[in-house]
């Protein structure tokens, strides 16, 4: 269950644990979250909980509500953020269920049936001016989807990042009229060949990079050996041949 | 009508890097164009039974029936094709059985299971869900996903509460409003869908679309279309490679040609005798 922990100057002043569907910030003392300060609005914001998530909204207070420095009207609660009212330090603590110990339980797919959860007077609609703190980055490879063929011709676009998690990688054609061009392996998957006569893939893994067999009677070469279906991980300083074409695999530094 | 030269189906199953064991049900027919996915729940096997009873049903059922009537035929009452009326009634019938298995035997109490299934017919589809099993259409550049679960995260989404970025941060992942088996009626999800040559439909459990972004997926699904046992194994691999955290099970099913349903004066005839 998701908590706040109240703080000022640095000094841990109270928890609450977030039970109530509504719990309420403010001066006055109705308020499930007392805080007599001259700063805060009587009535000041409100946190809907709705099981696992949290969202927090600020009722037009006079001064505000500021969460991790940036003010808004509507906020999606994400562990750790740090709500700040004046001099006051309200921090969201909701650990994720997969850090807990029983993960797998919680990842369980549940039936959520009519009545089980009350129906919530959700926020109101004119705080859609709502900032996601952390909006899932659009990745780049949407748009991208078709992949430089070796024969094709085209010269390879390396404008993606890897994963920094993962060393980079990069193809360097030895043969063909592309020989001596550098196609960098930035996608979790990149296919090489010429569709319809033989095609094979490298993927991007944690564990490295491998090749698989696509489609084509042939199978791909790999330093002189022909794969079978199965994918094959691939080594520094590996050469391919594929579709009469070869190339170099290896490790960028 | 035999639609095994005209589907081309490919499916994956894996229980993941996180549960022992895999509660997740696939089943497809080729020749009738039938492909069915569930994703059960519930205690120790139970949502393993559920799903499990679910494409078991669905896929002997709809079998029987449609060696009666044709998916295209109308039917008279309400004007649907058959396929509609028979998808709706199968799944009912896969409830009762399901919820009374789990009323009867306690060990059984409480399980259920979400369901995809679509039947191919005369150049086009019918698709039924519940739940947040998945079905996804990959036609040329276009990757989309065609059902829309039915789970508090959706509503959260279509109320205007999160926006679909914020759902991906969301807590309240897997909570379904809809399953197989848990009430005594349910209603599925039911729409009619045109196919065309070269599309490729993805069925997923929530274990692939939870794990890897519909990006990748689409991705996936564009560079490896050639190859499509390559590719269910492909994604159920980046979900593992992801954490694997839930059950994965993927169906592929490519559209070759056009099959519309011969309707000439003479198969009429045919029918007629039939």
């Amino acid at each position: 269950m998701a908590k706040l922990i109240l703080s000022m100057d640095g000094l841990v002043l109270k928890e609450i644990t977030l039970t109530k569907e509504r719990t309420t910030i403010g001066r006055k003392p109705h308020n499930d979250i007392q805080i007599d300060n001259l700063a805060v609005s009587g009535e000041h914001a409100v946190i809907v909980t709705i099981l696992q998530d949290s969202f927090l909204e600020d009722l037009g207070s006079t001064n505000g509500t500021v969460v991790n420095g940036q003010p808004i009207k509507k906020h999606f609660l994400q562990n750790n953020d740090i709500i700040e009212l004046g001099k006051y330090k309200l921090k969201y603590v909701n650990e994720a269920p997969a850090a807990q110990a029983k993960a797998a339980d919680f990842e369980k797919t549940m039936v959520l049936r009519p009545g089980a959860v009350k129906p919530v007077p959700g926020p109101s609609q004119a705080a859609s001016a709502s900032v996601p703190s952390a909006a899932a980055s659009e990745s780049g490879g949407a748009k991208s989807f078709g992949d430089t063929l070796v024969g094709g011709g085209s010269a390879p676009g390396a404008s993606q990042k890897p994963s920094p998690a993962q060393s980079a990688a990069a193809l360097q054609l030895l043969s063909g009229p592309n020989a001596g061009k550098e196609l960098e392996l930035t996608k979790p998957l990149t296919t090489l060949g010429k569709p319809g006569v033989q095609v094979a893939v490298i993927t991007r893994r944690p564990q490295g990079y491998f090749i698989t067999h696509v489609e084509g009677a042939s199978f791909p070469v790999v330093n002189g050996k022909a794969l079978d279906a199965q994918a094959h991980s691939l080594s520094d300083h590996d050469v391919i041949e594929l579709a009469g074409v070869k190339m170099e695999f290896f490790l960028k530094a | 009508m035999d639609l095994s030269g005209v589907l081309e189906i490919a499916s994956c199953t894996d229980a993941g890097m996180v549960r022992s064991h895999n509660e997740d049900s696939i089943a497809s027919d080729q020749e009738r164009g039938l492909v069915v996915l569930a994703d059960g729940m519930g205690g120790y096997n139970a949502g393993e039974v559920a799903s499990g009873m679910a494409t078991t049903v669905l896929v002997t059922e709809i079998q029987q029936s449609l060696r009666q009537k044709k998916p295209f035929d109308i039917d008279e009452q309400s004007g649907l094709p058959f396929a509609q009326t028979l998808l709706r009634e199968q799944i009912a019938k896969a409830n009762t059985s399901i919820y009374q298995a789990a009323q009867s035997q306690p060990q059984y109490a409480g399980m259920g299971t979400t369901l995809v299934v679509a039947l191919f017919y005369d150049n086009r589809m019918t698709v039924a869900h519940i739940g947040d099993s998945r079905l996804y259409r990959l036609r040329g550049d276009d990757f989309r996903q065609v059902t829309k679960d039915h789970s508090l995260l959706q509503e959260q989404i279509d109320s205007g509460m999160i926006t679909p970025q914020q759902a991906r941060l969301s807590q309240n992942k897997n909570l379904v409003t809809r399953a197989l088996g848990i009430d005594p009626v349910v209603e599925a999800e039911i729409h009619d869908y045109e196919t065309l040559p070269d599309d490729v439909y993805l069925l997923c459990s929530d274990g692939l679309c939870d794990m890897v972004s519909d990006e990748d997926i689409g991705m996936t699904l564009q560079t490896l279309s050639a190859n499509l046992r390559l590719c269910a194994q492909q994604l159920v691999q980046m979900a593992n490679d992801n954490g694997g955290r839930d059950n994965i099970s993927v169906i592929l099913v490519r559209v070759r040609k056009g099959y519309s349903a011969p309707r000439g004066p003479l198969s009429r005839l045919f029918g007629w005798f039939k």
